[in-house]
């Protein structure tokens, strides 16, 4: 290794960028992609740009537990900031299975000693659920040691941790009945350090990247929802940022696959469609460099992004909505669609747990017939 | 001198997998090969809606993201015999298609190179040099002195900051990297170019299936309407997208990704001389020319090679449970039958055991490998191990003399100065996931014209609706779902009673590949190549166990996986 003439801590992001072969016209780009990206205003550029100038780059443990990878390829299709910048650039992604050249004792060597240089300032970033404290710790481990011992003993020196995909988020498809290997999520188990849930499976890539992006930026986290997740990318339903919604509430709706309303792009609600009760940010960031998403290509979303959507009923039945005490006002409440899409977005939100019970299937003839 | 050499994370791979070596003198003399994470998946589908299992599925993997996921649906479209539109074969060919491609290219530059590439040696290379060397290997025009000059000012500058991230603890120096620093300089140039071509290439599936990772798929077609008149289906707008896909995947192939594997082969001849050690390969065959499933349309074919015989192919029949069978008799599970009967997956069975079959307690410094030792099952054909996977299936064409295929292995063979033994190694695998990439981009040509043809004669169709509601199906039905995944052959075998999953199970290509020993202590194909001529320059920095198990594109998380119904216990799922 070299000797350094200046201490590389000292140095500022933009410098380190442009010793890179970054242009500060490149720089400036990304700092208004970083803008625009999380709608702020372009008045806010400078202070961006000014903020990442002085930050260092931060250390990142990522430990992938039960999981099945995508969560990593999907950080590998963000198109701003793409994952070359994100780890030659903007971070130093100390320990990550897929990515790192280390194997081996060499590759726990490194997570050793980034967590020593870096006690208390580490991002840690989890992918999959893991075995809890009282399953088999056989069920998963890593050079010997089980998934408990190893997030906790991490833990211990985070600032913050980030659980990246549903697994990690909510326990996702590990933790879906009878749950065989009693796994859990990050949350479940760390208690004392800010917890942000970055759900999806996989999540959006650029809502991976946007929040390391916030991380970087403002040196905090960003807002959350009582899940955990943060505002600016859960914090409206697919519904409500659906292309599709005018047909929904227009009561136009594809009865099946490639029929003529499936062809016109009309609502896919009776093919099972799980939009009105999940918060994501496919309906507005798109997929893959804003190529399609799922309802653009024809298929209902899965309402993966959240908690236990597995265990939520078929794919292709027919959204339940909650029957109870709200069901008067649910029926009272006028049209079809605004029936339906309201009383769904509002119930669902963060109330799930207790709802899911209780739901029934109610399809839109259901609902015609009883107004 | 005997001495355990562990290996634990084996990491640029998918999932959990640890090495075990036993040496003798600087010699492997035996490897065991261990999975180490579970999740449970086939339990978890037990008693679900089968046209639900490929969401599921799919979640195997995120890596091969699209692989579980077809073949699950394939499985319910062989159980109640399922039509599918020509369309939908198409879409889904091209999908496949885009999946090796996007894979293979990802598996070489972001898994495999830094097996071969000494990235901190590229900071003395010359870059005009290195431009001089890749414009005499290929016409990419990404190859002036000003942009390796760039790139390596870029790579100073990151391992000056000091913070050298995912490169940290490399086997830098190492003496077995043998490429010149301008070799060096040019592949991490495409490392990081490939980075960038890989997120235009996952837009293909994105503009089918919705999304990459983790498409969308659907029972009975794609879910894809095709409308030339609506905004809001496959219509020429997006037919254009996906021939500018297939044109920028073709030309990395042809222009980066081919020279660039012989480029970097032709300094490793020793690496054609090591690595295969069981000589027996298999295929199920895919890639089907129309909308039947007929293996006499298939791109790829089926059939056995056993001891390197390519004069003789074997039949294989998936259905046949005197054929495909798993043992469990070194890995962490049990058998009601005892644990070195052979279930076929039908009557797949699994529980977990980790206690009772040898699992040590973590913290753990070794396995104990006379006992299970590994969330693996060890599948076998006939009762011979066999290797899955690109090697296989380039051997397969080749031994059916298909053309491109002869034309491309004797032009790699002549180029490389070697003899056709040469192919039975570790770099005989890389190479034949090299070669197998330019057979499917070229034929994804193919696939993309036929769409267009069809969707011109007037056939808009990409769904069969006619056995979509369970009330048409049988009360009871069984079937096999196949395909040529890139890491090798995959089946998904699904039981469906009373329009419910009864069974389900998976064996997949990591299964065949990274599976342990059997009843009769045959080795699995990572155990028998670790053991085929492999000396360690220096056991700490056992660089050669990781080009050998690299080579076969290790994909851990997809060959665990399991359990069952064992006492005809069902998991009643609540449906809404």
């Amino acid at each position: 290794m070299r000797v350094f003439e200046k201490n590389p801590l000292e140095k500022g992001l933009a410098e380190r960028l442009r010793e890179h072969g970054v242009s500060r016209r490149g720089f400036l780009k990304f700092c208004a992609a970083t803008a625009s990206m999380m709608a702020l205003p372009p008045a806010m550029i400078p202070a961006i740009a000014a903020a990442l100038e002085r930050a260092r780059r931060p250390s990142v443990i990522w430990l992938s537990f039960q999981e099945c990878t995508g969560c990593t390829e999907s950080l590998t299709r963000s198109h701003a900031p793409t994952v070359e910048d994100l780890i030659l650039d903007l971070i130093s992604l100390d320990y990550h299975h897929t990515l790192q050249a280390a194997a081996g004792e060499a590759a726990e060597a490194a997570r050793e000693q980034a967590m020593r240089d870096n006690h208390g300032q580490y991002l840690l970033i989890v992918d999959g659920s893991l075995p809890g404290p009282d399953a088999n710790p056989g069920y998963s481990t890593i050079a010997g040691v089980s998934n408990y011992s190893m997030l906790m003993e991490a833990v211990e020196g985070a600032a913050a941790v980030i659980a990246v995909g549903t697994c990690a988020a909510f326990g996702g498809l590990p933790a879906a009945a009878p749950n065989p290997t009693g796994a859990v999520s990050v949350m479940d188990l760390v208690k004392d350090k800010p917890v942000v849930n970055v759900s999806g499976c996989p999540p959006v890539p650029m809502v991976i990247t946007g929040v390391l992006a916030h991380f970087l930026t403002f040196g905090r986290l960003p807002e959350l929802d009582e899940y955990h997740r943060p505002l600016a990318f859960f914090g409206q339903s697919i519904h409500d940022r659906c292309y599709r919604r005018p047909f929904y509430d227009k009561g136009l709706f594809a009865e099946t696959f490639d029929d003529a309303g499936a062809r016109a792009g009309w609502c896919l609600y009776r093919l099972g469609c799980k939009g009105p009760s999940t918060y994501n940010a496919c309906a507005t960031m798109r997929w893959n460099a804003g190529t399609s998403w799922p309802i653009e290509a024809g298929h209902p979303c899965l309402g993966c992004a959240e908690p236990r959507f597995w265990d939520a009923g078929g794919f292709y039945v027919p959204l339940s909505v909650p029957t109870g005490p709200a069901s008067d006002y649910l029926l009272a409440a006028g049209a079809v669609g605004a029936v339906a899409g309201a009383v769904v977005a509002t119930k669902a939100r963060g109330r799930a747990k207790e709802e899911a019970a209780v739901r029934q299937p109610v399809t839109v003839e259901e609902l015609e017939q009883k107004l | 001198m005997s001495e355990r050499i562990v290996v634990d994370p084996i990491t640029r791979i998918e999932g959990h997998l640890r090495i075990e070596a036993q040496m003798d003198g600087v010699n492997i003399a035996q490897a065991w090969s261990s999975g180490t994470m579970v999740r449970g998946i086939e339990t978890i589908l037990q008693g679900r809606d089968p046209r639900d299992a490929w969401a599921f599925a799919q979640r195997i993997c995120g890596v091969c993201t699209l692989v579980h996921g077809l073949a699950a649906v394939r499985s319910v479209e062989d159980a109640l015999a399922i039509e599918l539109p020509t369309n939908a074969q198409l879409i889904r060919n091209l999908m496949i298609g885009a999946q090796y491609v996007h894979d293979h290219v990802m598996h070489f530059y972001h898994l495999h190179a830094l097996d071969w590439v000494d990235v901190v040696s590229a900071l003395s290379a010359d870059p005009k040099a290195t431009s001089t060397l890749a414009q005499s290997i290929s016409g990419w025009s990404k190859s002036s002195p000003g942009y390796f000059s760039d790139t390596q000012k870029r790579l100073k500058g990151f391992i000056e900051s000091g913070q050298l991230g995912i490169f940290a603890n490399g086997y830098w120096g190492h003496p077995a990297y043998k490429l010149p620093p301008e070799a060096n300089l040019m592949a991490f140039a495409h490392y990081l170019e490939a980075l960038a071509w890989q997120r235009d290439a996952a837009r293909l599936q994105a503009i089918f299936g919705g999304k990459n990772p983790h498409p969308n798929f659907v029972v009975g077609g794609v879910a894809c309407p095709i409308d030339l008149n609506s905004d809001s289906a496959i219509n020429a707008k997006k037919l254009a997208e996906v021939q500018s896909v297939i044109a920028s995947m073709r030309q990395f192939v042809d222009q980066v990704y081919v020279p660039d594997t012989l480029a970097i082969a032709g300094f490793y001849p020793d690496w054609f001389q090591r690595g295969e050690g069981l000589g027996n390969f298999m295929c199920y065959g895919d890639l089907p020319a129309t909308g039947s499933a007929d293996p006499a349309t298939f791109l790829f074919p089926r059939g056995v090679i056993l001891n390197r015989d390519l004069t003789t192919i074997h039949e294989v029949d998936l259905h046949d449970d005197t054929q495909i069978q798993e043992f469990v008799s070194h890995a962490w599970y049990d058998y009601k039958g005892g644990k070195d009967t052979g279930l076929h997956p039908y009557q797949g069975e699994t529980r977990l055991d980790y206690d009772g079959r040898g699992g040590v307690k973590p913290p753990y410094q070794q396995l104990d490998v006379t006992d299970g030792y590994t969330w693996l099952k060890a599948p076998r054909w006939k009762g011979h191990a066999v290797e899955v996977g690109p090697l296989a299936r380039v051997l397969m064409l080749y031994a059916q003399g298909h053309a491109q295929t002869k034309e491309l292995v004797d032009m790699t063979l002549t180029t490389l100065k070697l003899e056709q033994r040469a192919l039975f190694s570790t770099l005989g695998r890389t190479a034949a996931r090299t070669l197998e990439s330019k057979i499917v981009v070229d034929a994804m040509q193919g696939w993309y014209d036929a769409l267009v043809a069809n969707i011109k004669a007037g056939d808009g169709r990409t769904f069969n609706e006619t056995l979509w509601d369970p009330a048409t199906w049988p009360r009871e039905a069984r079937g096999a779902g196949f395909m040529e995944a890139p890491r090798g052959a995959l089946g998904h075998w699904i039981v469906i009673k009373d329009g419910r999953i009864d069974n389900y199970q998976a064996v997949v290509p990591s299964t065949w590949n990274a599976g342990p020993r059997d009843p009769s202590n045959q080795p699995g194909a990572y155990e028998a190549a670790l053991a085929d001529n492999h000396q360690l320059a220096d056991v700490k920095q056992p660089l050669e166990i990781l080009r050998t198990i690299h080579s076969f594109d290790p994909c851990i998380a997809c060959a665990v996986h399991l359990v069952d119904p064992v006492t005809g216990e069902r998991i009643e799922v609540k449906v809404v």
